[in-house]
């Protein structure tokens, strides 16, 4: 067996369904690194429980209540496909499923006016930053420390509840980035660079910082302005037509772009942007159309990736600060990036970096998974975070804002708070020689 | 109060009145009574033996394991302990009228004494992770059967597991201390304790090994080890596998104890070329990986006397590794070869067999013979320390009567292992699988005695019933000999040992 052989979702092509299913043998390996297994320990809430879930919803051609349940637990963190011997495409095949689920199955009233008010608002760039105006003015009252003690939303809806506090800090507006940033001295590449939707209206720090770090290793970056959101968020959730409208729109913004690479900084987004053939296969688009797409997965890469193959030309300055790096599950368990972001942040002077125990556990982020399932997400947070402790780290780094976001709420909750900062942050700082406390505010 | 589906066949009479008692007993999460999701937990890693399960209890202490068995007693219903459900032999498959009870909330440990060098864990703890909580004290749970990231204690103890490692440090049976159990009447009993080697009756070493039908167990003290303060292995290349069976009682009858000796035949060698390029010494008709572990002066001795001894047996080419890169190196050939074996033949049947060591030359030799007769294929991957092998009889399943014939020669070789005093297993187990070859290693005499101890155990057999000791119902058509070798072994994505 070749390593690309098993590579998170290779190979899956356009074999179907049912043979996809075929390929896992129940041996059991993935339970171990399955977030909802660890925390429940029941067959029916693991990969090879879900998988046979699957099925049985063929074989008899029903969807049960019970087997939707349990795929709407599935955080998709995709640490099965990282953990299967056999290579099974679990990816592939909860993807479909979610989108099977979204066509038949009806949920209860309130869970369904959740989602259909998740959705209304996540994708959507402009409609996120518009909440800024209120959140801040919230944040800055005082009120929501206030909320938080009270744990009044708590009681309403742990829903709202778990939108409140993970809401990231805010200050100041939202800075414009140029439609192309420069590089500093001669010219190694030309790179195009995704601004997302979250991460544009609530992180455009991770961005600049982005922006920044990879002009001064010497690439132009190209913003195109009519990007939007990349369908992640859908195609994770089932919004199978969703998803592949929003792919189509993401392609089109970068195909005449005239970029080597499409460089993105959020784990989530570059995930499914190597998959946009079968986004567009799972909404029954064109052949034609399916292989333009795949036409830009091939050079979609994730930030650390980029910058580790390009090879460091700016100068690291040193950044005295005990860091702990979490792998966020779309980077390592849906990309395969485990060692880069670990390789660029060792190569910065006097930061130390420490790895967390259980690494391949995700910390209930999970894209929306945290508004959809608040228990099942503190409770994963919890256990991030007391591994967290358990380094001694003062800055938690992530390639994946939501991870961070959620961590931190953990930690905050247990009354030891912590800063953290994306990857990019680090580096732009260390490039730029910034004083370390930059990164430690919070 | 049940959220069956329509249509769906209700679950089976006595155990609708038990619903109420398991709930007050596990709590309402802790029963699983809905068909969709008892059927998640239908067969073992063995999936062609499938039944769905009565009722499912998720129990979190050994009083509720106990109250549940109480239970099941009282209302003469079967039950059938489970563990992480990656056995090979089916001998987790539930009873369908049965309650399952599985052990994967049971997964705290307890306790860590290094200083007596033991550990207290839960059943449902996972192998790995026994070590994984001893490493930072530099201590190791030794069997390292190669499920060992998801198998259960519970269900190692069951099974008496083994690794590759077990040549030198034994199966689980010799790393259990004590037992807490729960018998079948319900009962809470601990067998062996903190101290080594109680007087009378060894029952632990009984239960060890008992896949389930002499009660469940529920808290598990087993004996860590230091970890080992050097490593290294070889890899030695023979024209044949004479001269390296030669090599391997010569290292043994020099009193060398390696960790783990592995052999591998030209067949098997040339699958693993195919599939990963291992880069084996070309022309070997047998290679020998052989490992040594210990203290750093012992370790390098023995290893220079390894290395001599196979040369000295017609090694052509011995190399070595001293550090994990290099190690993993030489193990990939070896690691892959099941799933290798997947590309030089469309099917072919895994078989799991012991032997003296001292005969294996001669079964090798009338194995070779055996696949000469009938025309089939056989590559032989095996454990040569201790004799444990894992024939693969190759065939194609396209051609008539290919697969017959390949059963006969499949079933032939298990012969030749109870011929030359072996078994017909070892390390997979019994469970429903192999229970109807019990009667062709043992006389019925035998069998009714094992039967007795059982019963004395179990008088109402109710305690995972038809595993294990052949019964009528069950055998009373010779079962289809299996099919293949676990498709994620034949894969190479796990190996069997
Ligand atoms: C890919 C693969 C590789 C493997 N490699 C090896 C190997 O190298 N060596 C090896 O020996 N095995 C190997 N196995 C087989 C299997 O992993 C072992 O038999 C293991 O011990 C089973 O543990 P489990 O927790 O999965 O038990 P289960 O499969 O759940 O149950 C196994 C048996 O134990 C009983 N049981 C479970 N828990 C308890 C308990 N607490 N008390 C009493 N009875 C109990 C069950 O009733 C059943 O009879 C492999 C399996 C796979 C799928
Ligand atoms: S994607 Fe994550 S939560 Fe879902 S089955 Fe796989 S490991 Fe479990
Ligand atoms: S998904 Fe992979 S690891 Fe999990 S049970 Fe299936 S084959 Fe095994």
């Amino acid at each position: 067996m070749t390593d690309s052989d098993t590579a998170p979702g290779a190979g899956e092509g356009s074999r179907s369904f049912d043979d996809l299913l075929g390929d896992c043998v129940h041996c059991g390996f993935c339970l171990p690194t399955c977030p909802t297994y660890v925390l429940w320990g029941e067959e029916m809430d693991s990969p090879r429980g879900r998988i046979h879930l699957m099925g049985q919803m063929r074989e008899d051609d029903v969807l049960s209540e019970a087997a939707a349940g349990h795929f709407d637990n599935c955080l998709g963190c995709l640490a099965c496909v990282s953990s299967c011997p056999s290579g099974v495409a679990y990816d592939a095949l909860i993807e479909s499923t979610r989108a099977t689920v979204e066509q038949e199955h009806r949920r209860p009233a309130g869970e369904r006016l959740l989602r259909a008010a998740v959705f209304a608002l996540f994708p959507y760039r402009r409609r996120l930053e518009l909440m800024r105006g209120p959140l801040k003015a919230y944040q800055a009252s005082g009120l929501n420390r206030l909320v938080r003690r009270t744990g009044v939303l708590e009681r309403i809806s742990p829903s709202l509840a778990t939108m409140e506090r993970i809401a990231p800090p805010l200050t100041g507006a939202v800075p414009a980035l140029p439609e192309v940033v420069p590089a500093r001295g001669r010219r190694r590449a030309v790179v195009g660079m995704l601004t997302g939707c979250v991460q544009g209206a609530f992180f455009p720090q991770v961005n600049t910082a982005t922006a920044r770090v990879l002009a001064s290793e010497g690439c132009d970056v190209v913003i195109p302005r009519e990007q939007g959101c990349c369908g992640a968020l859908s195609a994770h959730t089932g919004r199978a037509a969703e998803a592949a409208g929003f792919a189509r729109a993401t392609a089109a913004a970068f195909a005449d772009a005239g970029v080597d690479a499409v460089v993105v900084n959020s784990a989530g987004c570059g995930g499914t942007m190597k998959h946009y053939g079968r986004v567009l296969e799972e909404a029954g688009a064109a052949p034609e159309e399916v292989r333009r797409a795949e036409e830009l997965s091939a050079r979609v890469v994730d930030l650390s990736e980029y910058l580790v193959q390009l090879g460091p030309r700016a100068p690291r300055h040193p950044l005295p600060v005990r860091a702990a790096y979490h792998d966020a599950c779309h980077l390592s368990h849906g990309q395969g990036v485990t060692s880069q972001p670990r390789e660029l942040l060792r190569a910065i002077p006097e930061l130390e970096v420490a790895d967390l125990p259980n690494p391949e556990i995700c910390c209930g982020s999970a894209g929306v998974y945290n508004l959809l399932r608040p228990q099942a997400a503190g409770d994963l947070g919890e256990r991030k975070s007391e591994d967290v402790r358990s380094t001694g780290a003062e800055l938690l780094v992530a390639g994946n804002p939501g991870c961070s976001l959620q961590i931190a709420s953990a930690m905050d909750r247990a009354g030891e708070p912590i800063s953290v900062a994306h990857t990019a942050q680090v580096l732009d700082a260390s490039i730029r020689g910034l004083d370390p406390a930059v990164l430690l505010t919070r | 109060m049940f959220d069956e589906g329509e249509g769906e066949p209700r679950m089976p009479q006595p155990l609708t009145a038990l619903i109420p008692r398991l709930r007050e007993i596990c709590g309402d999460d802790g029963v699983i009574t809905d068909r969709t999701r008892r059927r998640t937990y239908e067969s073992d890693g063995l999936t062609y033996h499938a039944s769905t399960p009565g009722v499912v209890v998720l129990p979190t202490t050994t009083d509720q394991v106990a109250a549940v068995v109480r239970l099941c007693a009282d209302a003469g219903v079967p039950f059938v302990p489970r563990g992480a459900g990656t056995g090979l032999s089916a001998g987790a498959l539930p009873h369908s009228e049965g309650v399952l009870i599985v052990t994967s909330r049971m997964r705290r440990i307890l306790e860590i004494d290094v200083a007596n060098e033991r550990a207290v864990v839960q059943p449902g703890v996972a192998n790995l992770e026994v070590t994984r909580a001893a490493a930072p004290h530099g201590y190791y749970y030794a069997p390292d059967p190669s499920s060992q990231q998801v198998c259960s204690v519970g269900g190692n103890i069951a099974e008496n597991s083994g690794g590759a490692h077990c040549l030198k440090y034994g199966f689980t049976v010799n790393h259990v201390l004590g037992l807490e159990i729960v018998t079948p009447q319900g009962e809470v009993v601990r067998l062996g304790g903190k101290a080594a080697d109680a007087p009378g009756y060894d029952l632990l070493g009984a239960f060890v090994g008992s896949e389930g039908t002499l009660g469940i167990a529920t808290e598990i003290t087993v004996r860590l080890l230091r970890a080992p303060q050097k490593v290294r292995t070889l890899l030695a290349a023979f024209e044949t596998m004479d001269a390296g069976g030669a090599a391997v009682s010569a290292i043994i009858s020099a009193g060398v104890l390696p960790a783990a000796v592995e052999m591998m035949d030209a067949l098997s060698i040339e699958a693993a070329e195919a599939a990963v390029a291992c880069d084996y010494p070309p022309g070997a008709g047998a290679v020998l990986i052989v490992e040594l572990d210990g203290p750093a002066a012992d370790v390098d001795a023995q290893f220079e006397r390894a290395t001599r001894l196979c040369r000295e047996s017609g090694a052509f080419e011995v190399r070595t590794a001293d550090d994990a890169a290099e190690r993993a190196r030489i193990w990939k050939g070896r690691k892959s070869a099941f799933a290798a074996v997947g590309r030089i033949s469309p099917a072919y049947i895994v078989q799991d067999g012991v032997v003296p060591r001292t005969a294996l030359p001669d079964v090798l030799r009338r194995i070779a013979e055996l696949s000469a007769a009938s025309g089939i294929r056989v590559a032989n991957v095996f454990h040569a320390g201790d004799g444990n092998l894992h024939p693969l009889v190759l065939f194609d399943d396209a051609e008539p009567g290919a697969s017959e014939r390949a059963a006969e020669v499949s079933g032939r070789i298990l012969d030749l292992c109870i011929e030359h005093g072996g078994s017909i297993t070892g390390e997979h187990g019994v469970g429903v699988d192999k229970a109807c070859q019990m009667p062709e290693m043992f006389s019925p005499a035998d069998l009714e005695t094992m039967d007795l101890f059982r019963s004395a155990f179990d008088p109402a057999g109710i305690a995972n019933p038809e595993k294990l000791l052949p019964t009528p119902r069950l055998c009373g058509e010779r079962p289809g000999v299996r099919k293949g070798v676990h498709p994620l072994v034949a894969e190479g994505a796990a190996e069997q040992f």
